[in-house]
């Protein structure tokens, strides 16, 4: 049986454990003199005790799914292989993946030591059948036991209604654990590997170094055999690009922004809002292209008439590209700032004589200022870890430039420059990746609790 | 002397008129009538007003004389907050609105082209049910309306124009120290009196007030009525009000409206004591609604 049937089964188990308990409970409520003697209504027994059986089962499913291939294979590793060195994970995985599909496919022979494999890839078969009947026992034995006792247990004063109330919380509870779990493990495994990279190449480096070129010689003779990995070069290029792509954004999703809100009839608004929103819904790839094939070729062109030289993959192209990604993000956010405003203050200006667009200079927008802020903080988090755009649009070349006529690189296309293709994961250029990707993380973190600090602390409260 | 006469007056309305709420009945007129100039600031002629498909405001013809406190009172919904939007064409910026009818500002139509909007806020300033300073400094929300209109040209000049308004509306004494911190800071009653003395920096003609104190506690609204009826001297006012004390208590003259529709206008004292309607009447003896 695999893990899904036995999870189908759990649920078809915990069903039938549902009705159950919803008729031993109206049983019971015969026997006291109708339903309304019952502390709560049949149903939530009911829930109770499917949930009784449905919780645990699932629980013990999942702690051994974790930890039960491992004990096998330990076993079966040590039984027949008692030379094997577990320090090299080359070694162990090799045998581990030979046992495994030996035990899918069959016999092996003439191999040096074929026997031993064979007897191997049968002991991990028994022993792998074995523990899947043991869990499967475990599994349904657990839940239906907690579950049955609860069945005998029902009588007219059992509450089952605050348990089933507690059982529900404790679901939630779970449910967002599993969200918050995630991101840390995601965040300790980045640090992890970022610590193992500072261990290969100083972390001063990493972080103060003006040469970026990650390509390490496999042999001595090879040229460019450096590896540097001056992490400034990407720092300044993501920069830049986020510049060019901000000085297109905050004007016009700032002056888009007030327009809808001050200006534009509801019939307008309710046409154009979602228009502009449509922008963002775009998949950033098919921005990429657009700034690669379309864009790109266009400001060449454009440059080489007005006599200047940009760059077939400038940071201009690129940057501009991402800006019109991110308009609606700062039309949007402002939008919403703008529009939140008391229709009190706006009243107050006019009626000293202000026009509408002296009001909105002088009352509307610094009211909304704080807000804005922190959406253009927001955008700029977002054009930093854009990748699509760069990847497509953006040079491969690391180059130290404030220039945007010129090719940059940015932080997130050197990362997936760096993982494509075949790795090992204790060369400093595949773990380059995760410093990288580590101080990006840190970059965008921070300046996303900048833009809720700014937000909260500086915004009027208005009830 | 007239000022003395004039107090016991008003004194002898609020009891009365405390009394008829009391009895449920209303007494014969005395016939009290202040010494007051028939100058009209203000004229509206046949005015109605439309919100979409609601007809809010009926043909309503009032005028608003000079130095006097005008209250409109009303139920909730009657259309008293909706005629008072229109004098300074505040009304403007509701979407679906629509105002038929003459009003004329010292002889001027405000609805024609003769007069601009922006001049026509200027000359008559608005005060609002819930106070609503900008979210900027004490000094920067009184210098607000002379900036816009340059009615001030430097530093000193509008010093001048920010302390002599927050001397006029009392609040001077209270927020001297802290004249650069944000307006939404003070308490209600001070924001209020902010409002009216940003209101008063434009110099205006005429004051609007809708429901001024509605938000304040009685100490707070104590000071303002006290303010509206100092300020009476250089301005006319129209104030719309739910509480029928401080209408007797700071107006010279009273409108009724019921359901958009003015039922009955006329001296303060007269409409307590002796109202002509029978809506009126149910309406300040607290039968109706």
């Amino acid at each position: 049986m695999t893990g899904w049937t036995l999870v189908l089964l759990v649920l078809a188990l915990s069903s039938l454990f549902y009705f159950l308990a919803k008729r031993r409970s109206l049983r019971v409520a015969t026997t006291v003199g109708g339903i309304h003697k019952l502390h709560s209504a049949p149903r939530y027994y009911g829930v109770v005790a499917a949930l009784l059986f449905a919780v645990p089962a699932m629980l013990v499913l999942g702690v051994w799914l974790s930890i039960n291939q491992n004990i096998v294979l330990k076993i079966v590793l040590t039984e027949y292989f008692p030379e094997l060195n577990w320090e090299s994970q080359v070694d162990v995985d090799w045998l581990t993946s030979q046992i495994q599909i030996l035990a899918q496919t069959g016999r092996l022979e003439n191999v040096e030591n074929a026997e031993v494999l064979n007897a191997a890839a049968d002991r991990y078969q028994y022993l792998t059948s074995l523990s899947d009947t043991l869990r499967n026992a475990s599994v349904l034995a657990l839940g239906a036991i907690v579950s049955f006792i609860f069945i005998l247990f029902i009588s007219a004063r059992l509450k089952a209604r605050p348990i089933a109330e507690t059982l529900i919380q404790g679901l939630l509870i779970f449910s967002s654990l599993i969200a918050i779990f995630t991101t840390i493990g995601i965040v300790l495994s980045v640090l992890f590997e970022a610590i193992s990279f500072f261990r290969i190449i100083p972390f001063t480096e990493f972080m103060f170094g003006l040469e970026w070129s990650p390509q390490i010689a496999i042999r001595e003779d090879q040229v460019g055999s450096s590896g540097l990995f001056g992490s400034i070069p990407l720092f300044t290029g993501t920069l830049l690009i986020a510049a060019v792509a901000m000085t297109v954004a905050v004007p016009v999703g700032l002056l888009s922004a007030i327009y809808l809100a001050e200006y534009a009839s509801p019939n307008v608004r309710s046409f154009a809002k979602p228009a502009l929103e449509i922008l963002a819904g775009v998949p950033t790839v098919v921005y990429g292209f657009f700034a690669a094939l379309v864009v790109a070729p266009y400001l060449s062109d454009l440059g080489a008439y007005l006599g200047l030289d940009i760059a077939h993959e400038s940071a201009l192209a690129a940057g501009v590209v991402m800006g019109i990604m991110i308009i609606p993000f700062v039309s949007s956010l402002s939008d919403d700032v703008i529009t939140a405003l008391p229709q009190s203050i706006r009243e107050a200006s006019l009626a000293c004589g202000a026009t509408k667009s002296e009001t909105i200079k002088k009352v509307v927008f610094p009211a909304a200022l704080p807000g804005i802020v922190g959406a253009l903080l927001l955008a700029i988090s977002r054009a930093i870890g854009e990748t699509m755009i760069v990847l497509m649009a953006a040079g491969l070349a690391a180059k130290l430039t404030a220039n945007p006529l010129e090719s940059v690189t940015t932080v997130t296309v050197q990362i997936v420059t760096l993982l494509v293709g075949d790795q090992e994961f204790d060369n400093p250029k595949t773990l380059a990746a995760f410093a990288l990707g580590l101080t990006l993380f840190v970059a965008t973190l921070v300046l996303n609790m900048t833009a809720l600090y700014i937000v909260r602390k500086y915004s009027e409260q208005y009830d | 002397m007239e000022n003395s006469t004039e107090t016991t007056n008003k004194e002898r309305i609020v009891t009365r008129l405390d009394d008829t709420i009391f009895q449920g009945r209303v007494s014969e007129s005395d016939g009290a009538d202040s010494n007051l100039s028939q100058k009209y600031r203000m004229t509206a002629k046949n005015v109605n007003v439309y919100y979409s498909e609601t007809h809010a405001i009926k043909n309503v013809s009032l005028s608003i004389r000079e130095n006097e406190v005008l209250s409109i009172i009303g139920p909730s919904g009657c259309g008293k907050s909706t005629f008072l939007r229109c004098l300074n064409r505040i009304n403007d910026i509701v979407v679906g609105c629509r105002i038929t009818g003459e009003i004329m500002l010292d002889g001027i139509d405000i609805n024609g082209g003769e007069l601009d909007v922006v001049e026509l806020r200027a000359r008559v300033g608005m005060v609002f049910q819930k106070p609503n300073p900008f979210p900027k400094s004490i000094y920067d929300n009184i210098a607000y309306g002379p900036r816009l209109h340059s009615m001030v040209n430097s530093r000193e000049e509008t010093d001048e124009v920010v302390y002599s308004c927050l001397r006029e509306v009392g609040l001077l004494s209270e927020v001297e120290d802290r004249i650069n911190k944000s307006g939404t800071e003070l308490s209600g009653g001070q924001q209020q009196r902010l409002c009216i003395a940003r209101a008063l920096a434009v110099k205006p003609d005429v004051i609007l007030m809708d429901e001024p104190c509605s938000a304040l506690d009685p100490i707070a609204t104590a000071k303002i009525e006290d303010l509206i009826d100092e300020l009476r001297t250089q301005y006319s006012i129209v104030i719309v009000t739910h509480s029928m004390q401080q209408a007797a208590r700071v107006s010279q003259r009273t409108a009724y409206f019921n359901l958009g529709d003015l039922i009955e206008v006329g001296d303060t004292g007269e409409v307590f004591t002796n109202p002509k309607h029978k809506l009126t009447e149910d309406y300040i003896t607290g039968r109706f609604g």
